[in-house]
């Protein structure tokens, strides 16, 4: 009969000889194994004390983004909900009313924002869909949690504090963020900025 | 009748016929897209240019083609004609720049707009566009003006087409809704504090192609491909009552005209119906729409859950006793998924 690998032991049923029935022979040859690892690197850091080195475009917990003047990008226009293959993201919009242009960039933002934490694979594609430079994943890690209410992220938990600014400038390309200078695109101006394309009609 | 070739395509249609109506008799790929024409409005088409065809034959009496791209909304077939759309590179390249002309002042506000998924714009641009724009000169900005307390009218989306004004031309009583100054600070308006208020003033928002006009009580609710839309009818006085509703969970959302293929209404539906009759129980539900158009929402085949029938009608073959299975009420009721 051909066998379908060659990694197949015909095995026989023997008598042990008396150092095998000792055994001790192979208990020491398994200590000198654990001994040897003593010495060796440690391939393990003691977290989180000590952290590893991350990627640059590592993919951990999601951040909304401000504008330079501290309002929100987001717009809620729901394409990362779209592009999202977990289904992890829901939201819910609002308009801007008079007074709150500080707040939000667009005319409508989203009210509701939430991203459930079990549910997301960190793929990637909320922020690659994202026409408004609003979402990017960070290169922080996810906190556990007890509950699964607790992973479901709102926006008290995903929009950085205007204070505290989150830096993603290393998952921009250059090209973008020159681009992003132009204040003649609509796309690039704040409230403060002014409107040169009003029309006096 | 009248024998007329559009894309190597031959048919019969009635003398006096468009070349566009003659192509979507034809069907298929080879209709022009059109963002002004609409059959249900007198006198509309023309402005747009989008459909613009080359006849490359006039007649069998006057075989010579055309010297440039003609309006295929506003150019009658000939016995013998032969129209290039979809076969001619020059003409798509010539589609190219009416779209970009179209685009010049349209802003890029789809993220905002509720227009997104359901415009006419957006997939001409799509189908027919350049990604990027040579533009180099500020856009013209409006504020947005409120027509009556439903509708509202973002003049900076607008395209001028001129569908609104013939609505209110036509279908409503009264002309109160107008185009105002010439070329490129032309704008839509109505007379200085003058609403709108007739019963079927609503119906300019489903003839709007881009997001100018939009609804009122439907504004930032929803992304219209997160809504599922169904028929329903009820009985109104006023139209008839056949109207689309666009639902959210339990919550109607909206509720428009029901539109064909090519994007126009079957009926023109009251303001009553439109604005006001937003309750499930307000409505005889027909069931889930049909949705055919290029659009974003016909990419959720929701309606019809033929590959799960398929598969349970194998798997019931496969079953040794019978072919009894029990799936559950309304398993199989597409309004239950």
């Amino acid at each position: 009969m051909t066998t379908l690998t060659q990694r197949s032991k015909t095995v026989s049923v023997r008598k042990l000889s008396l150092s095998e029935r000792l055994y001790l022979p192979a208990i020491l040859k398994g200590m000198l194994i654990t001994l040897g690892h003593v010495f060796k690197r440690k391939p393990t850091i003691k977290y989180p004390e000590e952290q590893r080195e991350f990627a640059p475009v590592y993919r951990g917990q999601h951040v909304l983004k401000r504008d330079e003047a501290g309002a929100e990008r987001c717009t809620a226009c729901g394409l990362c909900a779209v592009a999202c293959p977990a289904e992890a993201i829901t939201m819910d919009s609002a308009e801007r009313k008079k007074g709150e242009e500080h707040l939000y960039r667009e005319e409508k933002y989203a009210s509701i924002y939430e991203i459930n934490m079990l549910r997301c694979i960190f793929c990637g594609l909320c922020e690659e869909a994202c026409p408004k430079e609003a979402i990017f994943l960070t290169d922080r890690i996810v906190p556990s949690s007890f509950t699964r209410g607790e992973e479901i992220f709102g926006k008290d938990k995903l929009v950085e504090t205007p204070d505290q600014p989150i830096d993603v400038s290393k998952r921009q390309e250059a090209g973008l963020a020159a681009f992003k200078k132009n204040k003649q695109h609509y796309h690039n101006r704040t409230f403060r900025d002014a409107r040169p394309g009003v029309a006096a009609h | 009748m009248a024998k007329v070739t559009i894309d190597g395509v031959t048919a019969e249609v009635p003398d006096g016929t468009t070349i566009l109506n003659a192509a979507r008799m034809i069907g298929g790929d080879l209709v022009p897209p059109a963002m002004c024409y609409y059959t249900k409005l007198k006198t509309s088409g023309g402005y747009c240019r989008t459909c613009i065809v080359q006849v490359t034959k006039g007649s069998d009496k006057d075989p010579r083609p055309m010297p440039k791209p003609v309006a295929s909304c506003r150019t009658t077939v000939m016995d013998g004609m032969e129209v290039k759309n979809i076969t001619s590179p020059e003409l798509l390249e010539a589609r190219a720049g009416v779209v970009e002309f179209l685009l010049l002042n349209h802003p890029l506000d789809c993220p905002v707009c509720d227009q997104a998924g359901e415009c006419d714009l957006q997939n001409l641009a799509y189908a027919n566009g350049k990604a990027g724009t040579r533009y180099q000169f500020p856009r013209r900005e409006f504020e947005k003006i409120d027509i009556g307390d439903k509708v509202q009218l973002h003049m900076t989306r607008c395209i001028l087409c001129y569908r609104c004004v013939k609505v209110a031309d036509q279908i409503t009583d009264g002309r109160v809704h107008g185009v105002i100054n010439r070329g490129d600070v032309s704008e839509i308006s109505t007379y200085v504090a003058n609403v709108i208020d007739n019963d079927f003033s609503g119906n300019v928002i489903d003839v709007c192609p881009v997001g100018a006009l939009t609804d009122k009580t439907f504004r930032f609710k929803s992304r219209v491909w997160y809504t599922k839309p169904v028929d329903a009818h009820r009985h109104c006085t006023k139209c008839t009552g056949k109207v689309r509703l666009w639902y959210k969970g339990e919550d109607v959302l909206r509720v428009t005209g029901r539109k064909d293929h090519y994007g126009e209404v079957n009926d023109w539906i009251c303001n009553e119906c439109r604005f006001d009759k937003k309750k499930t129980a307000d409505w005889t539900i027909e069931g889930p729409s049909h949705i055919d158009r290029g659009s974003v929402i016909s990419a959720n085949h929701y309606e019809s859950l033929k590959a799960l029938k398929a598969t349970i009608e194998r798997q019931k073959k496969a079953l040794p006793h019978g072919n009894k299975v029990s799936l559950g009420h309304g398993a199989l009721d597409p309004n239950n998924a």
